[in-house]
């Protein structure tokens, strides 16, 4: 049935010579290299957000309510008064830590099913992949939402694992697809057989010999599916199905009461937006020069 | 052409069937438990005799087996079980909000297509100049924005303008198309820019391949017109993957249109669905969620029916 359409093969070769792939990379991928300087400005944002943002993100202050963006409050303050800029910045700890926790669970959980569904072949990976044909016809928001409703919030230490779980599922088949078609070109190289013949387990062969090997789409799948998750992340969170009150995150930043202030204070609609379509926009730039880069078959 | 149509037909029954079964599955093996969420969702303090009770009222204490048959069963009528919150139908409520949904994305669908078809084309014939430049900076920027803030943006800037915003209830299109058109087109452009943008990238690349190919050098060595081989030989050939990635990105329109119907206040299949989550409404869950992988796989089916009209060498595989 439908068979993915890029067929990655990865040998050593194919990877660039690590003493000079940077500046490599800056050469070929300029427009790469703007998009990893976005990627870093949030990541400072993320780690130094104590000493980046000039107010506690959910200090209330009724004196400042709604003001509008001035020496102060750089991006204006919403209606209880909290700094927008201040929100944004604490905000980027919110998306990168859910983007990266869930784009990481759902790329790796899709890279072992994809690895073992390849490397069995036959009714194990027939089996596997019909389930991946399902779940793919399901948009990835529907199948976050079904997977919020079920399991409700969960709270691991300030994380809630459920939500990450909600956003990495959509990212499984996607990734699996990918690993499937990767593993299927590495099977099929001498060094496979050698193992086999050498007695090596499944679980060996798999784990030491054809994970190594999907590394290159393995990461660019993760800096891909950022933006899918931080996004996705956004989305539930505007919906209220995500990050709740009063943690900042942008997403809720948008949500609920805000939207009584179209008028009144458009600079709390128009700055969290930026910094989601700026971030989501720096993943799949950077992730796509990281393709053409790594793995020009990936291309298309 | 028949048999290509009834064979594609008959692949689509054991999808369907595979859904229903994922969708089942998928609300009731998850390690969480549905009615305690329902219950217990603010931490309030609710004995076990209550949740038994509950899954009693649900069904939920008989087998999987016997729930499965159950579920099965109901399908071929439509029988969707009730909403846990309403008590009504789900089949009742989803008819309801159905309309208005479908009209928005149907329209975001025209939209796209009638944006992305002459704008691919016209940024692949102006290859790298500052045209296709711009063409692919709009391209680009349309992956990134969340179609629920573009709505946002949209009603800034209707508010901000023209101190204008579309009326919330929403009228058949067959009884006063002008008030409805005022209130779907909104939430119709602010999702069918990401879906316009896909498609507008997919057309352009697409269109550039063609023109290597060699029967259209032929063309042009014979002094064909450029445009009568844009018509016959270059745009019918490019617009099969075009076809493909809006069938594919359907889902994604769904998915743009959950969120963005809150945006723009809409009542439609969209609010259903975050209500229901919300109030962990399972049975209108199970029966939206089936109801959107079906409209996804019909969608698909339908591009497969196209790209063999398309391309007749396709109908002989």
């Amino acid at each position: 049935m439908a068979i993915v359409a890029a067929t990655p093969s990865v040998q050593a070769e194919t990877l660039p010579k690590r003493a000079n792939a940077f500046v490599q990379f800056v050469k070929v991928q300029p427009l790469g290299v703007v998009a990893f300087f976005i990627i870093l400005l949030y990541v400072v944002f993320a780690l130094g957000a104590r000493w980046i943002a000039p107010f506690d993100p959910e200090a209330i202050d009724f004196a400042a309510m709604l003001s509008r963006p001035n020496a102060e409050h750089w991006f204006g303050t919403d209606q209880y008064g909290r700094d927008v800029f201040s929100r944004i910045v604490y905000g980027a700890r919110t998306a990168l830590a859910v983007g990266i926790l869930s784009a990481v669970s759902g790329c790796t959980l899709g890279a072992l099913v994809g690895a073992a569904s390849g490397y069995f072949g036959g009714r194990i990976d027939n089996f596997i992949q019909r389930i991946v044909d399902i779940m793919l016809s399901f948009p990835i928001i529907v199948l976050a939402m079904v997977v919020v409703a079920v399991l409700g919030k969960g709270n691991i230490g300030g994380v809630d694992t459920n939500l990450i779980a909600a956003i990495a599922l959509p990212i499984v088949p996607k990734m699996a697809r990918v690993a499937r078609a990767s593993t299927l070109s590495i099977v099929a190289m001498p060094f496979i057989d050698a193992a086999r013949a050498a007695g090596f387990s499944h679980k060996r062969i798999i784990l030491r010999h054809i994970l190594p090997n999907i590394i290159a789409p393995y990461l660019i799948m993760v800096t891909a599916f950022m933006a899918q998750a931080i996004l996705l992340e956004a989305s539930l969170s505007f919906l209220g199905l995500g990050v709740t009150e009063p943690t900042p995150a942008w997403g809720l930043m948008l949500s609920g009461t805000s939207a009584d202030f179209y008028q009144t204070a458009p600079w709390m609609i128009v700055f969290p937006g930026l910094a989601i379509t700026l971030a989501v926009f720096a993943f799949n730039l950077f992730g796509d020069s990281l393709r053409d880069w790594l793995d020009p078959k990936l291309k298309g | 052409m028949l048999w290509y149509v009834i064979r594609r037909l008959l692949l689509v029954i054991p999808t369907l069937l595979g859904v229903a079964i994922a969708v089942f599955f998928l609300i009731r093996v998850m390690p969480g438990d549905v009615v305690v969420v329902k219950l217990r969702a603010d931490g309030a303090a609710v004995s076990e005799e209550t949740i038994q009770a509950e899954r009693k009222r649900l069904g939920l204490d008989k087998p999987l087996y016997q729930q499965f048959i159950d579920y099965m069963g109901g399908l071929p009528r439509l029988d969707l079980g009730k909403s846990l919150w309403t008590g009504e139908p789900v089949i009742k409520e989803i008819a309801l909000r159905m309309p208005v949904s479908l009209q928005i994305a149907i329209m975001a669908g025209v939209i796209a297509v009638l944006i992305a078809i002459p704008l691919g084309t016209i940024s692949a014939l102006y290859r790298d100049t500052w045209i296709d430049h711009t063409v692919r900076v709009i391209a680009v920027s349309g992956l990134a924005i969340p179609s629920f803030w573009l709505g946002m943006l949209i009603i800034l800037a209707l508010l901000t303008l023209f101190n204008w915003l579309p009326k919330i209830g929403y009228v058949p299109i067959w009884q006063d198309p002008l008030t409805n058109l005022a209130v779907t087109i909104w939430p119709a452009a602010s999702v069918g820019y990401r879906y316009a943008a896909v498609a507008t990238r997919m057309m352009r690349s697409s269109l550039l391949e063609v023109m290597r190919e060699d029967y259209i050098r032929t063309a042009r060595a014979k002094g064909v017109w450029t445009r009568l081989i844009m018509r016959r030989h270059a745009l019918r050939n490019a617009m099969l993957p075009v076809v493909t990635v809006i069938g594919l990105e359907f889902a994604f329109l769904i998915g743009g249109l959950v969120v963005t119907e809150q945006v723009f206040n809409i009542n439609g299949i969209g609010k259903l669905f975050v209500d229901a989550t919300a109030r962990g409404d399972f049975n209108l869950i199970q029966g939206l969620v089936l109801l959107i992988a079906t409209i996804f796989v019909l969608v698909n089916l339908v591009v497969d029916l196209l790209y063999g009209w398309l391309d007749p060498r396709i109908r002989l595989r």
